[in-house]
């Protein structure tokens, strides 16, 4: 719905527009338009000249093995983040939702981690699992199991996980305990006195009344393992062993900054941006039906 | 609660304890590591209560970076100036040119309205880790790099904030511009004495999410700055953990993450009212 009230005039909006338009220029579409440009081109590699290749780029990437473990490396790491974060957020709302007094006191002891840096929590996990010195590793040493996510890599995804997982809960559980919170108590009522037992409720009335906001968060919190995690993977594992952890952030990064490809990492920037693309739509899709004026 | 079974109830709050716990374990440990000397860390197990050695660590994290041999030399007071300048540059930018642009598209009819809006929108698309290589190349070109100024404008561009105001504009009354410009009012009078003053929640939530997303930046920081005395806190802890052979000096490590993780912590449980309402409602 638009305004049917407005002011006069053209050049006071227009001047008012201006900042945020000239920044979105410099910073957002120059760069990006370059990104494009830049796929198509292969530099040689003295970086003296560079050559049009037309779709080249794409072409070798999608067939390049360590792209495309990258991109399965991805799947399964945001897929585990998601759903880990998802699962424990959900489970601690909607124990929440169940007491009448306190729920208030959890959700601050519960939230503050939303605060902490991806980067910050990388540190705190790498310290509890560093191969030498780490608590955790200590403990697993002492039950016989050898810990060393330097040279195995599974063990590094799974610690990439965690760290990952652990700051992400309290986002979930502040989505999952506002949705609980928005069911009426009336139609929870309605099947506990016919005789539906807690978890009957939950899967019959509760589960179905949270789906929009179980997808929105999936959605959030792919986009989320996507991207904000390149500190969570830079602080612990650098992509490594054997670029077992490498996302397709962190391959943009090191393929860009570290080795200098930058027709290679303009691609990769170009797939991202089409997969970024796509989930923003999608979650866009969602608000539509959501947002009334 | 529909059942009034006791067992449930002390279920419930197990259930929760224990998920605070787990929440707060990893930070106790920092906490205990920054409070020990070195060699109670590197001789494992740490132990589970906070040593004695709080000042000690402290000061030398604030005032001096890591004791001699163990790299860092930056006082992290230095890099939390830093990250505040950061994190507030960012806010601030952001806040003040979206409710500008906001209040333009809300209030005002005027050429390509449409067209400004969808390229401010689409910026929402974007996270600048993609886009990483050439703004990097855009800040370079600018000599932006090492530069407070590099450091806050790439990240002010996105829309999220302009999407918020604007959303929140349209369900004022109509009648409230109808009064104002019947009253005489002209349209920057209309903004400042009307719009910000009723804005004063949505701006409040927003800034404790934008603080908490500048001060938290990492990738963008790591790649503007080389000169260490530009370093943010966040970004900088990882050069004081070598890699290979080499030891940190772990209680002043674990004392630069506990000082990195305060502030933010602080703002969000201050203003924890105005955090649940800008999360619940930016990021739809």
């Amino acid at each position: 719905m638009e305004k049917r009230v407005f002011f006069k005039g053209w050049w006071l909006p227009a001047l008012l527009v201006a900042p945020q338009l000239m920044i979105s220029f410099v910073f957002f579409f120059y760069p990006s338009g370059q990104a494009i440009w830049n796929s198509l081109f292969l530099p040689d590699p003295f970086g003296l000249k560079t050559e049009f290749v037309g779709l080249d780029n794409f072409r070798f990437l999608l067939s390049d093995p360590y792209y495309l473990a990258s991109f399965k490396t991805t799947i399964i790491f945001s897929t585990a983040v998601s759903v880990s974060s998802m699962a424990l957020g959900l489970y601690l709302a909607a124990l929440a939702d169940r007491l009448i007094k306190g729920a208030g006191v959890y959700q601050t002891l519960l939230i503050w981690p939303y605060a902490i840096a991806p980067a910050i929590a990388g540190v705190l996990w790498l310290f509890m699992f560093n191969g030498n010195i780490g608590l955790a590793s200590y403990y697993l040493k002492a039950l016989g199991y050898e810990w060393n996510h330097t040279l195995k890599g599974d063990q590094a995804m799974f610690l990439v996980i965690l760290a990952s997982s652990w700051g992400r809960i309290s986002y979930n559980f502040l989505f999952f305990l506002a949705g609980l919170q928005a069911i009426p108590k009336s139609i929870i009522e309605a099947a506990a006195i016919d005789g539906a037992s807690f978890w009957k409720r939950f899967g019959t009335i509760v589960i179905p009344l949270l789906s929009p906001i179980t997808f929105f968060l999936l959605v959030v919190n792919i986009v989320y393992a996507f991207f904000d995690t390149f500190g969570v993977i830079h602080t612990i594992t650098s992509g490594g062993p054997e670029q077992s952890t490498t996302i397709l952030v962190y391959k943009v990064f090191s393929d860009g900054f570290v080795s200098q490809d930058l027709g290679s990492s303009a691609a990769q920037s170009v797939i991202l941006l089409v997969l970024v693309g796509i989930l923003t739509v999608i979650q866009f899709k969602y608000i539509e039906r959501k947002v009334h004026y | 609660m529909v059942e009034k079974k006791k067992s449930g109830y002390w279920l419930t709050h197990l259930g929760l304890i224990l998920g605070v716990l787990f929440i707060f374990f990893p930070v106790w440990l920092t906490f205990v590591a920054s409070t020990v000397t070195q060699d109670a860390i590197i001789y494992p197990p740490l132990p589970m209560l906070p040593g004695t050695e709080f000042f000690e660590n402290y000061a030398n994290a604030l005032f001096r970076g890591s004791p001699e041999g163990y790299g860092a030399k930056v006082p992290v007071i230095k890099m939390m100036m830093n990250s505040a300048i950061m994190a507030i540059g960012i806010t601030v930018g952001k806040i003040i040119i979206s409710l500008l642009s906001a209040f333009a598209f809300v209030y005002f009819r005027f050429p390509f309205r449409n067209l400004c809006f969808w390229l401010i929108f689409i910026t929402l698309m974007l996270p600048v880790e993609v886009r990483i290589v050439p703004t990097y190349e855009v800040v370079a070109n600018l000599n932006l790099l090492n530069s407070y100024t590099g450091l806050i404008f790439p990240l002010i561009a996105s829309a999220t904030a302009t999407f918020l105001f604007r959303q929140f504009f349209m369900t004022i009354p109509d009648e409230m511009v109808e009064a104002a410009r019947m009253d005489g009012c002209s349209p920057m009078r209309f903004f400042f004495d009307i719009l910000v003053p009723i804005s004063k929640t949505n701006i409040a939530a927003l800034f404790v999410i934008l603080f908490i997303f500048g001060w938290n930046q990492y990738l963008w920081p790591l790649l503007m700055t080389t000169d260490p005395d530009m370093r943010t806190i966040v970004m900088a802890i990882d050069s004081m953990i070598p890699t290979g052979d080499d030891y940190a000096h772990w209680p002043t490590v674990m004392a630069t993450a506990m000082l990195a993780m305060v502030p933010p912590v602080i703002v969000v449980i201050s203003m924890q009212k105005f955090f649940v309402k800008g999360l619940l409602e930016s990021d739809k």
